[in-house]
C-alpha cells in the first residue's frame, strides 16, 4: 500500500474518531440532557456511571484481550498453576465497592431533590385512561386555571395511519405517534407537580425531557414535579412556546403504544391567555341534556364519537377483536336499551370497557348508543335521548 | 462393567414415559428446552419483523403483546429454566460419582408434568375464534395487576405457572438430596466442582422463592373468580403489592437463570486455559454473597412505582452492591485464563463470549441500579438489552457453552469443529446487532412492549431486527450440528479435552447408562 493511501486512510479514521463524540448525542445513541433540574440530574448520573463503565470494561477487557493473545498453548506456553491470592482478592473486592460509594453519594443528592414536593405552583391531575390522558387543574398560584380539565389522546392523523396495514407512509406524519388532540399547557419557570392515577390498570406519565416518569396507578395517587428552567427553554422555545413529547412507558394493554403525553411550556402570558380561552370554551359547550334530538342526528353525531372513542377495541365495523366483543349482533346491543346505556355509562369493572359516563357528555353517549343499536345490521331502530342517559348516571 | 445392568429398561416410547435414569431425563429436559427455545424463538421474529419498519405492518397490537408475553414466558420458564435442570441431570451424578440422583422417580415425575404446563401456558392462544385473535396472554411476562386481570383466560395461565413451579420445586428437592447425600466418599463440600456448587445454591433460591411465585399467582386467580381484592384497590387492595410480590420472586428468579451459567463457565475455563480456576473459594463465596443479596433488591424493578424516598435510596444502595460479588467472579475468570495455556475449541470460545458480553450487561445492570436515571431507563429498551446480554449472551450463551462441553460425553462423538464455530461466530455477531442497538433505542426514548413507533428509532429497530434474524437462524444451524453429532462423528474419548479435570471425564464416552454404581475413590 503506497505512503498517501495509509495517511489517506489514517486521517479519515481519525475524522470518523473525533466524530464520535458528537455523534454521540446528535445521531440518537445518548440519552438527551433535557430541561429540568430533574433531567440534568438524571444525564449527569448517566454519564458518570457509564464513564465508570467504560473505564473498568477497557481495563478488564484490556486484560482478558493481552491474555488470549499471549497466553495460549499455540505459543508454546506451559500454564501457571497459581489459583489463589488472598491478598488480590481482598484488592479487588474493595476497589469496586469504592467506586460503588462514590456513586452512591450523587445518587443520593439528586434522588433527595427529585423526590421534593414543597412549594408548588401548578397541580395537574393527570388519570391514565385505557388509552389516552386526562388532565384536570387542581391547583393554581398563577392564575385560576381551578376546574380546567380535558382529554388527551392521539391525533387522528397518527391514528389512523397506524392502522393495521394502512399503507401510510409514515414518516410523513407529522410527529407520527407523538401528537396529540389537546396537549397539557404549563408555563416556564414554574414549579408543576403532576399527581397521576390510574382508571383502570397502571401506566406510567412519562415526558424525557422534562424528568419525569411516574406510574399513574388504579387507587393510589403518585406525585412528582418539575420545573422548565427559563435558560433552557430559552434555547429551544419558539413563538413563546416550546413543545415535550413522552409516551406511556407501562404496558397498559392493547394501545399501549398509543397513548402519547405532549407538553406545551410557555410564556406566562401565553399560559394565562390560554387558561381563560380554555373555561370560556368549557362553558360554551356545556349541553343542554334536555333538548330532544332526531335520531339521524344522533345517528351522524354518533358515528363520530364512535370511531374517536369505541372502534379501537370493537373495530370500525362493529365485528369485534380477540378478547374485544363484537357488537355487531350483541346481546347488549340488541337487547334492552337500558342495559346498553347502563355498560356505556358505567363501563365494566375488570375488563377495558372503560366508564364512558366519566368521559363523554350525555348527548356523545346518547347519540353512541343509538348509532350502535342502528348500524351493521343491527336494527333496533330505537334511539336514546341525553335525558335518559343522565337519569342513568 | 458397562452393561452391568441390574435390570432391563424398556424401549421406545415407554423408556421415555417411564424412565427413572437421570440421563433419560436429563436428555428430555434439554430436548424440552431446545424445542422451546425454538417456539419462543418463533415469538421474538415476529416481534422483530414487526418492528423492522415503523407503521403496523403485519399483526395487530394485541397479538404484538401476546407475542412479547409469550416470547419472555416461553424463554424464561420454558427454555432457559428446564435446560439448567436437564444439564444437571446429565452432570451432577457423575460429577460427584453418584449412581444416579436421589429421588427418581420423582424425577421423571418433575420432567413430564412440563409438556403439560406448557400446553396450558399455549393453549388460549388458539382460543376465541382463529389464531390471530386469541385470547393468550397479552399482559407482558410480569404479568402485573390489573392488567392481567383483565384476560378471560387467566385460569389457564395460573394453573400452568403452578404446574411450573411444582416442577422446579421437585427438581430442586432432588438436586439438593443428589448433592447432599449422594457424594462419593471424600468429595467433600469445597472439593465440588463449581457447577455442582451453583446448582445447590440456585436449588435453595428455587425452592425459597417458587411459592412466593405460586402465592401471587393464586392471589390473581381469587380476585378473578371468587371476589376477593388482593390487587385491587376499589375492593381496599393494592395493585403494587402484586409488583412487590412478583419481583420477590423476580430478582433472584434471574439468578436462578444466571447461576449455573456461571458454574458452566466455571467448568470450561480451567480446562481450556489448562490451569485451576482460580479463586475456588472466593467463587464459592461470591455465589453464596449474591444469592443472599438478590432477595433484598426486589424493588429496583419499581423504581417509578411512587416509594417513598428512603426505599428509593435503601434499593438503590443494596442493588449496586450486588456488583461487587459479581464484579469478583469476573476477576476469578479473567485471572484463570491469565497465564494459562490456552485453546479454542467451541465450548472455550461460547465460555469467552460470555465472560465479555455478560458483563457488558452487568455494567448496564449497574447503571439500572442508580434511581435517579433509572426514572429514565425504566421501561424502555436500554432495559431490554440490559437483560438480553445477561440472559441471551449470559445464561443462553453459558448454556450453550455446556452443550458443546458435554456433548461428546453424552454421544460417544465429537460435534462438527468447522460448523460449530461457524454457529458461534454467526450467533456472536448477530447477537450484538441484535442487541447491542437496543441501548441507543431505549436511551433515545423508545420505551419498550410497543408494536409501532416514530421514525426517529427507525434505523436502529431496522438493524436490529436484521441482527435477530441472523441470530434466529444460526439456532436451526445448532440444531442441525446436534443431530449430526448424535448419529455419528469422529470417536470420542473418555477424557475428551486434553484439559479436562473431574469424575465425568473418567468414565467412557459415551456415558454408560449406569455410572458409579461403585462409588469412585476421590484423589
Ligand atoms: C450486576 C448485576 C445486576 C444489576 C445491578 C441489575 C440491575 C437491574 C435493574 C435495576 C433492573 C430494573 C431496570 C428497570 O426495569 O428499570 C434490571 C432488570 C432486569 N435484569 Fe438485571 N441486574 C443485574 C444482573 C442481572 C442478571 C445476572 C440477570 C439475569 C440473568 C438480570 C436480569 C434482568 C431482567 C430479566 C430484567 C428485566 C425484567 C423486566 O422488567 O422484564 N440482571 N436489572
Ligand atoms: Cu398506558
Ligand atoms: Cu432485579
Amino acid at each position: 500500500m503506497s505512503v498517501t493511501k495509509t495517511t489517506k486512510i489514517l486521517r479519515s479514521l481519525f475524522a470518523a474518531a473525533l466524530l464520535c463524540g458528537p455523534a454521540l448525542a446528535m445521531a440518537g445513541l445518548n440519552m438527551h440532557r433535557g430541561v429540568t433540574v430533574n433531567s440534568h440530574d438524571m444525564y449527569d448520573l448517566h454519564m458518570l456511571v457509564l464513564w465508570i463503565c467504560v473505564v473498568a470494561g477497557i481495563a478488564v477487557f484490556g486484560v482478558i484481550i493481552y491474555s488470549l493473545i499471549n497466553h495460549r498453548k499455540s505459543k508454546g506456553v506451559t500454564p501457571a498453576t497459581f489459583h489463589e491470592s488472598t491478598t488480590v482478592e481482598v484488592i479487588w473486592t474493595v476497589i469496586p465497592f469504592v467506586i460503588l460509594v462514590s456513586i452512591a453519594v450523587p445518587t443520593t443528592t439528586s434522588l433527595l431533590r427529585y423526590e421534593d414536593m414543597s412549594n408548588t405552583d401548578i397541580d395537574i391531575k393527570a388519570t391514565g385512561w385505557q388509552w389516552k390522558w386526562e388532565y384536570e387543574y387542581i391547583g393554581d398560584k398563577i392564575t385560576d386555571s381551578n376546574g380546567v380539565k380535558f382529554f388527551s389522546q392521539l391525533d387522528k392523523e397518527s391514528n389512523d395511519a397506524r392502522q393495521l396495514k394502512s399503507n401510510v407512509d409514515v414518516t410523513k406524519i407529522d410527529h407520527y405517534l407523538l401528537n396529540v388532540d389537546n396537549p397539557l399547557v404549563v408555563p416556564v419557570g414554574k414549579k408543576v407537580r403532576i399527581l397521576t392515577t390510574g382508571k383502570d390498570v397502571i401506566h406510567a406519565w412519562w415526558v424525557p425531557e422534562l424528568g419525569v416518569k411516574r406510574d399513574a396507578i388504579p387507587g393510589f395517587i403518585n406525585e412528582s414535579q418539575f420545573k422548565v428552567e427559563q435558560a433552557d427553554w430559552d434555547k429551544v422555545q419558539k413563538d413563546g412556546e416550546a413543545i415535550f413529547r413522552g409516551q406511556c412507558a407501562e404496558l397498559c394493554g392493547k394501545d399501549h403504544g398509543f397513548m402519547p403525553i405532549v407538553v406545551k411550556v410557555v410564556s406566562e402570558d401565553k399560559y394565562k391567555a390560554w387558561v381563560s380561552a380554555q373555561k370560556s370554551a368549557a362553558a360554551a359547550s356545556a349541553v343542554d341534556s334536555g333538548k330532544v334530538w332526531t335520531k339521524d342526528e344522533l345517528i351522524k353525531h354518533g358515528a363520530e364519537v364512535y370511531a374517536k372513542n369505541c372502534a379501537a377495541c370493537h373495530q370500525p365495523g362493529g365485528e369485534g377483536m380477540g378478547p374485544f366483543p363484537a357488537l355487531k349482533g350483541s346481546k347488549i346491543a340488541k337487547g334492552p336499551i337500558a342495559g346498553h346505556i347502563n355498560i356505556v355509562v358505567k363501563g365494566k369493572p375488570g375488563t377495558a370497557m372503560a366508564p364512558f359516563g366519566a368521559m363523554l357528555n350525555d348527548a356523545d353517549i346518547a347519540a353512541v348508543i343509538t348509532y350502535e343499536r342502528n348500524s351493521w345490521g343491527n336494527d333496533m331502530g330505537d334511539m336514546a335521548q341525553p335525558s335518559q342517559i343522565k337519569a342513568a348516571r | 462393567m458397562s452393561d452391568n445392568h441390574h435390570h432391563d429398561h424398556p424401549t421406545g416410547i415407554k423408556r421415555w414415559l417411564f424412565t427413572t435414569n437421570h440421563k433419560d431425563i436429563g436428555t428430555l429436559y434439554l430436548w424440552f428446552s431446545f424445542i422451546m427455545l425454538l417456539i419462543g424463538g418463533a415469538f421474538a421474529m415476529v416481534i422483530r419483523a414487526e418492528l423492522m419498519y415503523p407503521g403496523m405492518q403485519i399483526v395487530d397490537p394485541n397479538f404484538f403483546n401476546m407475542m412479547t408475553t409469550m416470547h419472555g414466558l416461553v424463554m424464561v420458564f420454558g427454555a432457559i429454566m428446564p435446560s439448567t435442570v436437564g444439564l444437571a441431570n446429565w452432570c451432577i451424578p457423575m460429577m460427584i460419582g453418584a449412581p444416579d440422583m436421589a429421588l427418581p422417580r420423582m424425577n421423571n415425575w418433575s420432567f413430564w408434568i412440563l409438556p403439560f404446563a406448557a400446553t396450558m401456558l399455549v393453549a388460549p392462544m388458539f382460543m376465541g375464534g382463529h389464531f390471530m385473535s386469541g385470547q393468550g396472554p397479552a399482559f407482558g411476562w410480569t404479568f402485573y395487576e390489573p392488567l392481567s386481570g383483565q384476560n378471560d383466560k387467566l385460569a389457564f395461565f395460573v394453573f400452568a405457572v403452578h404446574l411450573l413451579g411444582i416442577s422446579s420445586i421437585m427438581g430442586s428437592i432432588n438436586i439438593i438430596a443428589t448433592i447432599l447425600n449422594m457424594r462419593a466418599p471424600g468429595m467433600t463440600l469445597m472439593k465440588m466442582p463449581m457447577f455442582v456448587w451453583t446448582w445447590l445454591i440456585t436449588a435453595f433460591l428455587l425452592i425459597a422463592v417458587m411459592p412466593v411465585l405460586a402465592g401471587a399467582v393464586t392471589m390473581m386467580l381469587t380476585d378473578k373468580y371468587f371476589g376477593t381484592s388482593f390487587f385491587n384497590a376499589a375492593g381496599g387492595g393494592d395493585p403494587v403489592l402484586f409488583q412487590h410480590v412478583f419481583w420477590f420472586f423476580g430478582h433472584p428468579e434471574v439468578y436462578i437463570m444466571i447461576l449455573p451459567a456461571f458454574g458452566i463457565v466455571s467448568q470450561i475455563i480451567p480446562t481450556f486455559a489448562r490451569k485451576k480456576l482460580f479463586g475456588y473459594a472466593s467463587m464459592v463465596y461470591a455465589t453464596a454473597a449474591i444469592a443472599f443479596l438478590s432477595f433484598i433488591v426486589w424493588a429496583h424493578h419499581m423504581f417509578t412505582v411512587g416509594m417513598p424516598v428512603a426505599g428509593e435510596l435503601y434499593f438503590t444502595y443494596a442493588t449496586v452492591m450486588i456488583a461487587v460479588p459479581t464484579a469478583v467472579k469476573v476477576f476469578n475468570w479473567t485471572a484463570t485464563m491469565w497465564k494459562g495455556a490456552m485453546t479454542f475449541e467451541t465450548p472455550m470460545l461460547w465460555a469467552i463470549a460470555f465472560v465479555i458480553l455478560f458483563t457488558i450487561g452487568g455494567f448496564t445492570g449497574l447503571m439500572l441500579g442508580v434511581a435517579t436515571s433509572d426514572f429514565q431507563y425504566q421501561d424502555t429498551y436500554f432495559v431490554v438489552a440490559h437483560f438480553h446480554y445477561v440472559l441471551v449472551t449470559g445464561a443462553l450463551f453459558a448454556i450453550i457453552g455446556a452443550v458443546y462441553y458435554w456433548l461428546p460425553k453424552w454421544t460417544g462423538h465429537m460435534y462438527d469443529e468447522k460448523l460449530s464455530k461457524l454457529h458461534f461466530w454467526m450467533s456472536t455477531i448477530s447477537v450484538n446487532v441484535l442487541f447491542f442497538p437496543q441501548h441507543f433505542l431505549g436511551l433515545e426514548g423508545m420505551p419498550r412492549r410497543i408494536p409501532d413507533y416514530n421514525p426517529m428509532f427507525a434505523d436502529w429497530n431496522f438493524v436490529s431486527s436484521i441482527g435477530g434474524f441472523v441470530f434466529g437462524a444460526s439456532q436451526i444451524l445448532f440444531l442441525f450440528i446436534v443431530i449430526k453429532t448424535i448419529r455419528g462423528g469422529a470417536k470420542a474419548t473418555s477424557q475428551v479435552w486434553e484439559g479436562a479435570e473431574g469424575l465425568e471425564w473418567t468414565v467412557a464416552s459415551p456415558a454408560p447408562y449406569h455410572t458409579f454404581e461403585n462409588p469412585p475413590a476421590i484423589k
